[in-house]
C-alpha cells in the first residue's frame, strides 16, 4: 500500500520539472529568477543545482527577449519552460506568445514547430491592480495556444509533465495563492489552503500524466452544475459543501485545461442538471465564463431550465487592499447566492 | 562607380563568385517578374496582398549566405525575398507561395512576409519588425547548448534597430555568447522616416557597442565586403566567441511596399544610390577584373530569365490553397481543439 503523500503546489510542480529534465535533456527553463533564486513562487527550487546554468538560465528583465528566443529555441531542437513570474508580465511579451509561437507552425505550412511551456502565476493578489490580473481569457483567444490551469498539486504535477510533452505552445497558469511555497527567508503564512482541503493532495511517486483537455468532476450533484477552474474551483467546493446543508446538491466540475475545452464533460453534466453557473476570477467582460457560457448556451439550450449565470471578477482593476476586495473577486458566497438565484426562479421543478 | 573590394585573399573560387552573381541577379529578376505581376490589368490586380520588393539590396543577402553552412540559420523580414533566395529556397516553390498555391514553401498559408524553409535554416521572415530578433538569438541558445556549431545570421532594418526586441536581443546575445550574427540593412527608410528622425545616434553600430558586441559599418552594396566580414563573423562565432553586429549601408531602389511611390525620398539621393548598384558594380568589377567573362554573365542572366518563367509557369498551373486548408494546418500549431 503506497504511503500518502502530500505535497504543495509549488513542490509537485518542482517534481514534474525534475522528472521532465532527467527525462528528456531538451528541457531547459529559462526566466527571471527561476535558477540562483529558486524561482518567484520557489517552484524550481534546487533545479540549478541539480542540472547546472545551460539548463536552468537566469535572464535579465527581458520579456519580449526571452520569451523570443524560447521560440527560436523550440523550432531548433529544445524544449523549452519559460517562466514569467506574474501573469500579468505576459502584457509585456505578448508578441512572441501570441503571434510567433501561436502562428509559426501554422505559417510555415507545418514546416516547425513550437514545444514550449510558459508557466505564469496567475490570480488576485495583496500587492495591487499589476500584480494580481487573471489573464486566461487573452490566451484562449488565440488560435495555437493551449491553456492549462490546475487546482490540485496531483493535477499540477501531471499536467506541467504532459503540457512539457506536448510538440505545440501551452499556456500554463498557476494560481498565486495556491502555490504553497516554501518560505524564503522568514514564514509564509499559508493560511488559504487550511481552508480549503482539496488543493494539497496526495501526489504517487511514481510516473503519472494527467491528460490535457480533459476536466474532472469533483463532485457529483443533480440540481446544479458548477463549472470552474483553479482557486475558484475549490470556492465553488465550499459553496457546494454550505448548500448542501440546506438539500440542494451540486455538480462541480474543475475544468483543470481551458484550451482544449472539455465541453462534453460540461454538457453531460448540463443534461442532467439543467443549470449552470460559470465561475471565472477574470473580469466579467470577455472572461473564460462568458466563452464557456456562450458554448453551454449554443449546444444545451433545450435542457437549460434556467439562463447561465457567470460568476466572475468585477471590470475593475484590482484595488490593493484585501478588504476593498470584496466585491471585486468572487468566493464561496457569491457562488453560492447565484446558485440559490438559479434554483428560486419559481415555477421550474 | 565605385568598384568592390575583391581580395584575392578571401579565398572565393572562380566558381563562388560566379554562384554569387547568379543569386543576385535571381533576387532582382524575381523581384522585377514579380513588381510587374503586381501591375493592375483591367482594374485588377493579379496576386493577392503586396511585396516588399529589395531590389538594390541584393548584395547583402547574397554576401552573407554565401558565408554561411548548409545547416546553419537565417532570421528574415517582411523584405525577405532576397534572404531566402540566397539561401536556395526554389524559385519555384517561393512563386507558388506569392499564387497562393499549394506547392507554394509554406502552401499558401504565409504568404510574400512569412516564407520559411525549415530544410534550409530558414526559420521565417518575420514581419512583426524586430520579432526575429529574439528568435534568431534562441536558435543561437540551441545551437550553443545542442554544441552543433550552427550560427544564425539575424537579418533585420534600420527601422528594427529601435524596437525592444532589438535591444533585448543583443543584450542577451551579447550575455550569453550566442553564436549570432547581427546583419543590419541599414537603407535609411523605415517606410517613410527617415532614419535621421528615428534616432540620435550616428551609426547603428555603435548601439552594439552599448551591449559589448563588436560592430562593424560596411558597404552593402559590396558584395565581396559583406561577404569577407559575414565570414569573419562566422569564424568568431564557431569558435564560441560570441556574436557581432554588422550595418550594411544599402538603398532600396524602390518603395516600401509594391504601391508605396516612395515621394519621401528626395531625388538626388536615389539617383546617387542607383549609381552603387551591387549588381553593375559586380558586372563593372568582373569586367575590369577579366577574372569571369561578359559572356558568363550574359548566360547568368539568360538562365535566370528562363528559370524565373518556368517558376511563374510552375505557379500558374499549381493548385491553388482552398477555404479548408487551414483547417488542416492548424493542427500544426495546437493539435486539435
Amino acid at each position: 500500500m503506497e504511503i500518502e503523500r502530500k505535497l504543495m503546489i509549488a513542490e509537485a510542480l518542482r517534481e514534474a520539472l525534475e522528472e521532465e529534465m532527467e527525462r528528456d535533456e531538451r528541457v531547459i527553463l529559462i526566466g527571471e529568477d527561476v535558477g540562483r533564486f529558486g524561482g518567484g513562487f520557489q517552484v524550481t527550487h534546487g533545479l540549478l543545482d541539480k542540472f547546472g546554468p545551460q539548463r536552468v538560465i537566469d535572464t535579465p528583465i527581458s520579456e519580449t527577449g526571452f520569451v523570443g528566443a524560447a521560440v527560436g529555441a523550440a523550432m531548433t531542437g529544445l524544449r523549452p519552460v519559460v517562466d514569467v513570474m506574474y501573469s500579468d508580465f505576459l502584457t509585456c511579451c505578448m508578441e512572441p506568445i501570441a503571434i510567433e509561437a501561436a502562428k509559426i507552425g501554422f505559417m510555415s505550412g507545418g514546416q516547425f514547430s513550437v514545444p514550449m511551456v510558459i508557466r505564469s502565476a496567475t490570480g488576485a493578489s495583496h500587492h495591487g491592480a499589476t500584480h494580481g490580473q487573471s489573464l486566461e481569457a487573452w490566451f484562449m483567444h488565440v488560435p495555437g495556444l493551449k491553456v492549462v490551469a490546475p487546482s490540485t498539486s496531483y493535477d499540477a504535477k501531471g499536467l506541467l509533465k504532459s503540457a512539457i510533452r506536448d510538440d505545440h505552445p501551452v499556456m500554463f497558469f498557476e494560481h498565486k495563492q495556491l502555490y504553497g511555497s516554501r518560505p524564503v527567508g522568514g514564514k509564509n503564512p499559508i493560511s488559504l489552503l487550511d481552508e480549503l482541503p482539496g488543493v494539497v493532495v496526495h501526489v504517487p511517486e511514481g510516473e503519472y500524466l494527467v491528460p490535457l483537455g480533459k476536466a474532472a468532476v469533483r463532485a457529483e450533484g443533480r440540481d446544479v452544475t458548477v463549472v470552474s477552474y483553479t482557486l475558484m474551483a475549490h470556492r465553488a467546493m465550499q459553496a457546494a459543501e454550505s448548500l448542501a446543508a440546506e438539500g440542494i446538491s451540486v455538480e462541480v466540475i474543475d475544468l483543470r485545461t481551458l484550451v482544449p475545452l472539455d465541453i462534453e464533460t460540461i454538457l453531460k453534466s448540463v443534461e442532467k442538471t439543467g443549470r449552470l453557473v460559470v465561475v471565472s476570477e477574470d473580469c466579467l467582460t470577455g472572461s473564460v465564463a462568458s466563452e464557456i457560457s456562450a458554448c453551454v448556451a449554443e449546444k444545451a439550450f433545450d435542457v437549460l431550465r434556467a439562463p447561465i449565470l457567470r460568476v466572475c471578477g468585477a471590470d475593475t482593476p484590482l484595488p490593493f487592499a484585501p478588504a476593498t476586495q470584496g466585491r471585486i473577486i468572487p468566493n464561496q458566497h457569491s457562488i453560492a447566492a447565484a446558485i440559490r438565484s438559479l434554483l428560486n426562479r419559481g415555477g421550474q421543478a | 562607380m565605385e568598384t568592390l573590394s575583391w581580395d584575392k585573399k578571401d579565398g572565393l573560387s572562380k566558381e563562388s563568385m560566379l554562384s554569387m552573381y547568379r543569386r543576385m541577379v535571381e533576387i532582382r529578376f524575381f523581384e522585377e517578374r514579380l513588381y510587374d505581376l503586381f501591375r493592375p490589368r483591367g482594374g485588377r490586380v493579379a496576386l493577392p496582398g503586396t511585396m516588399h520588393q529589395c531590389n538594390g539590396q541584393e548584395a547583402v543577402a547574397v554576401g552573407a549566405c554565401e558565408a554561411l553552412a548548409p545547416d546553419d540559420y537565417i532570421t528574415s523580414t517582411h523584405r525577405g525575398h532576397g534572404h531566402c533566395i540566397a539561401r536556395g529556397v526554389p524559385l519555384r516553390a517561393m512563386m507558388a507561395e506569392l499564387f497562393a498555391r499549394r506547392t507554394g514553401i509554406c502552401h499558401g498559408m504565409g504568404g510574400s512576409m512569412h516564407m520559411a524553409d525549415a530544410s534550409r535554416g530558414v526559420l521565417g521572415t518575420f514581419s512583426i519588425v524586430g520579432a526575429g530578433i529574439p528568435i534568431a538569438v534562441g536558435a543561437g541558445l540551441s545551437s550553443k547548448f545542442r554544441k552543433s556549431g550552427q550560427v544564425t545570421a539575424c537579418f533585420f532594418g534600420d527601422g528594427a534597430a529601435n524596437t525592444g526586441a532589438f535591444h533585448e536581443g543583443l543584450n542577451l546575445a551579447a550575455i550569453w555568447d550566442l553564436p549570432v550574427i547581427f546583419v543590419c540593412e541599414n537603407n535609411l527608410y523605415a517606410v517613410s522616416t527617415h532614419i535621421n528622425t528615428a534616432m540620435r545616434a550616428a551609426t547603428i553600430a555603435e548601439r552594439s557597442a552599448a551591449y559589448g558586441i563588436p560592430a562593424y559599418t560596411l558597404d552593402g552594396n559590396d558584395v565581396f565586403a559583406v561577404y569577407r566580414e559575414v565570414s569573419k563573423a562566422v569564424v568568431r562565432a564557431r569558435k564560441g566567441e560570441g556574436p557581432t553586429f554588422l550595418e550594411c549601408l544599402t538603398y532600396r531602389h524602390l518603395g516600401h511596399a509594391r504601391f508605396d511611390p516612395a515621394t519621401y525620398r528626395p531625388k538626388q539621393e536615389k539617383e546617387a544610390w542607383l549609381q552603387r548598384d551591387p549588381i553593375l558594380r559586380f558586372e563593372q568589377w568582373a569586367e575590369q577584373q577579366g577574372m569571369l567573362a561578359a559572356g558568363e554573365l550574359e548566360t547568368v542572366r539568360e538562365q535566370t530569365h528562363r528559370e524565373i518563367e518556368d517558376a511563374v509557369a510552375y505557379a500558374e498551373s499549381s493548385p491553388p490553397a482552398d477555404e479548408n486548408d487551414p483547417f488542416t494546418y492548424l493542427s500544426y500549431c495546437c493539435s486539435g481543439k
